[in-house]
């Protein structure tokens, strides 16, 4: 086979190999160590280092053009349901008095913003959707929620033509939490403003009264209680993107 | 004089290498991430013989609240841990080195002559050519470990878009568990290969950077080289065991 035959060579010859071998052996060895403490020295990007930021950045355009977002998440039937539901984090829920008056506000141009009641909302088809809920922690969960789907409401409220920005951004009331989706995913059947859990108003740690449910993103993109909906082509700001998560998040 | 052998090619001294520190940051960052829901133990019911990990462990290597660093970390090197394992696949195959690493009919038997062998417990040395019958199988085996992390890795990152490979390993929450793991396993190897290669000294190390390895003659048995027109794999490797354990 492939096997050079053994050969003879003088000790001297032995030792100029190995020492040639061993320089560049410990040349790689100190490349190795230069690369990751430039990585390391890097000024971060949104909460990144600059050139995994990058790396994430680079991960999204290549899901985006290979795959199709429209791909639905894998539906259950209603009895895998979890009767408990697990909360994770209240960043934007701090103040219950939100929810007095509550109106969902949709800016539909500068100065032109849409105020939207509970009772509105509730008038459009309802749509179920009972998925396996991911948290960017790692655990998941299969949940039941019920609410209007994105594009029902878009139409309804004459907002197709805002489908060619590239991105929805979404606020608590009390702006402390805030979220940026590209628009092709708030368009996936599955996208719901969400007011039920498991048949019931949503709790009030579940975002009452009013939350996003996006399947096909992981549950930091959720957001709970929305006060404000707008539309953009630049990045809308993000509260975990700015904490050096990936802005994407998307399965 | 010295006899020596050509043992290790070029493309394969560099694949290993070039994995060596990718797979560090791959099982590092992987633990940043873990943390974050670090949920499996070995046990049975309330008993728990060992929890991965224990908080002293996540201390120790300042682990806690770095899951954002972790992901970006991950899922940056995990195309160069992927083009790399690939290359390497890919290289085996067109070298035909592959015959060379890949079990073959007689290697579970050998391999547990090996195993006698290593632990003092027989004497005489277990046949082999480049490779004994114990490396055959752990160096298939961590070929076939790193083509499941990929596959698990893949189900766990994309289960939307990879849906159909999500259930082929049994769902999210089993995908993730075997990307779990397989990690275990790989450190598992990691130790096991550092100890033997530290046994077998330095003319095997030595193996890996330079490519060669010195043949020690055998006092009672002189080698004798057999030149034929075309060299068989039979007239390669056949040193003392010792020198090339790993």
């Amino acid at each position: 086979m492939m096997y050079k035959p053994e050969k003879l060579i003088s000790e001297k010859n032995v030792r100029t190999k190995t020492f040639v071998g061993l320089c560049f052996f410990i040349l790689f060895l100190a490349g190795c160590y230069l690369s990751w403490n430039w990585l390391q020295h890097q000024p971060k990007d949104q909460g990144a280092l600059r050139s995994l930021r990058k790396g994430l950045d680079i991960n999204e355009s290549i899901f985006t053009s290979f795959f199709s977002v429209e791909r639905l998440s894998k539906s259950f039937g209603k009895n895998l349901a979890a009767p408990k539901v697990r909360v994770n984090g209240d960043a934007g829920l701090e103040d219950n008095s939100d929810t007095l008056n509550w109106k969902l506000k949709v800016v539909k141009a500068p100065g032109d913003t849409l105020q939207i009641s509970m009772e509105e909302i509730k008038s459009l088809p309802k749509t179920e959707v009972i998925f396996d809920f991911k948290c960017i922690e790692g655990w998941s969960q299969i949940t039941h929620w019920g609410g209007v789907k994105f594009s029902d409401f878009l139409k309804k409220y004459n907002l197709t033509d805002k489908e060619k920005l590239k991105y929805t951004g979404l606020v608590t009331p009390n702006d402390k939490y805030y979220v940026g989706v590209d628009f092709k995913s708030m368009l996936q059947p599955q996208t719901i403003l969400c007011y039920e859990m498991n048949g019931k108003p949503l709790p009030l740690n579940q975002g009452y009264p009013l939350r996003l449910i996006i399947p096909v993103k992981y549950g930091v993109k959720h957001l709970k209680r929305i006060g404000t909906i707008s539309f953009s082509n630049e990045r809308p700001k993000d509260y975990w993107y700015e904490r050096g998560y990936d802005y994407y998040c998307g399965f | 004089m010295k006899k020596i052998i050509q043992k290790h090619p070029l493309a394969i001294r560099w694949l290993h290498w070039i994995n060596f520190p990718i797979l560090t940051i791959m099982i590092w960052s992987g633990l940043l991430i873990y943390w974050a829901n670090d949920v499996y133990r070995i046990g049975w019911g309330s008993t728990t013989i060992l929890k991965f990990f224990p908080d002293s462990f996540y201390k120790l290597l300042n682990v806690p609240f770095r899951l954002a660093e972790g992901m970006s970390m991950h899922f940056v090197f995990m195309w160069i841990f992927a083009l790399n394992g690939l290359l390497y696949v890919l290289y085996l195959l067109f070298s035909k080195e592959w015959k060379l690493i890949l079990p073959n009919k007689k290697s579970l038997k050998e391999a547990w002559l090996v195993v006698l062998h290593d632990l003092h417990i027989k004497k005489g040395t277990p046949p082999q050519k480049k490779y004994n019958a114990a490396q055959r199988i752990a160096y298939t085996g961590i070929i076939f470990m790193g083509i499941g992390m990929l596959l698990t890795g893949i189900a766990i990152y994309k289960p939307v878009q990879f849906h159909w490979l999500c259930a082929l390993m049994g769902g999210y929450e089993w995908a993730r568990i075997e990307h779990f793991t397989i990690t275990i396993l790989f450190v598992l190897f990691f130790l096991v290969h550092v100890i033997q290669v530290i046994i077998a000294g330095w003319n095997n190390f030595r193996g890996m950077i330079t490519g060669f390895e010195v043949i020690k003659e055998k006092k009672q048995m002189p080698v004798i080289i057999e030149q034929k027109s075309a060299p068989k794999i039979d007239n390669t490797l056949n040193t003392d065991s010792h020198d090339v354990q790993a």
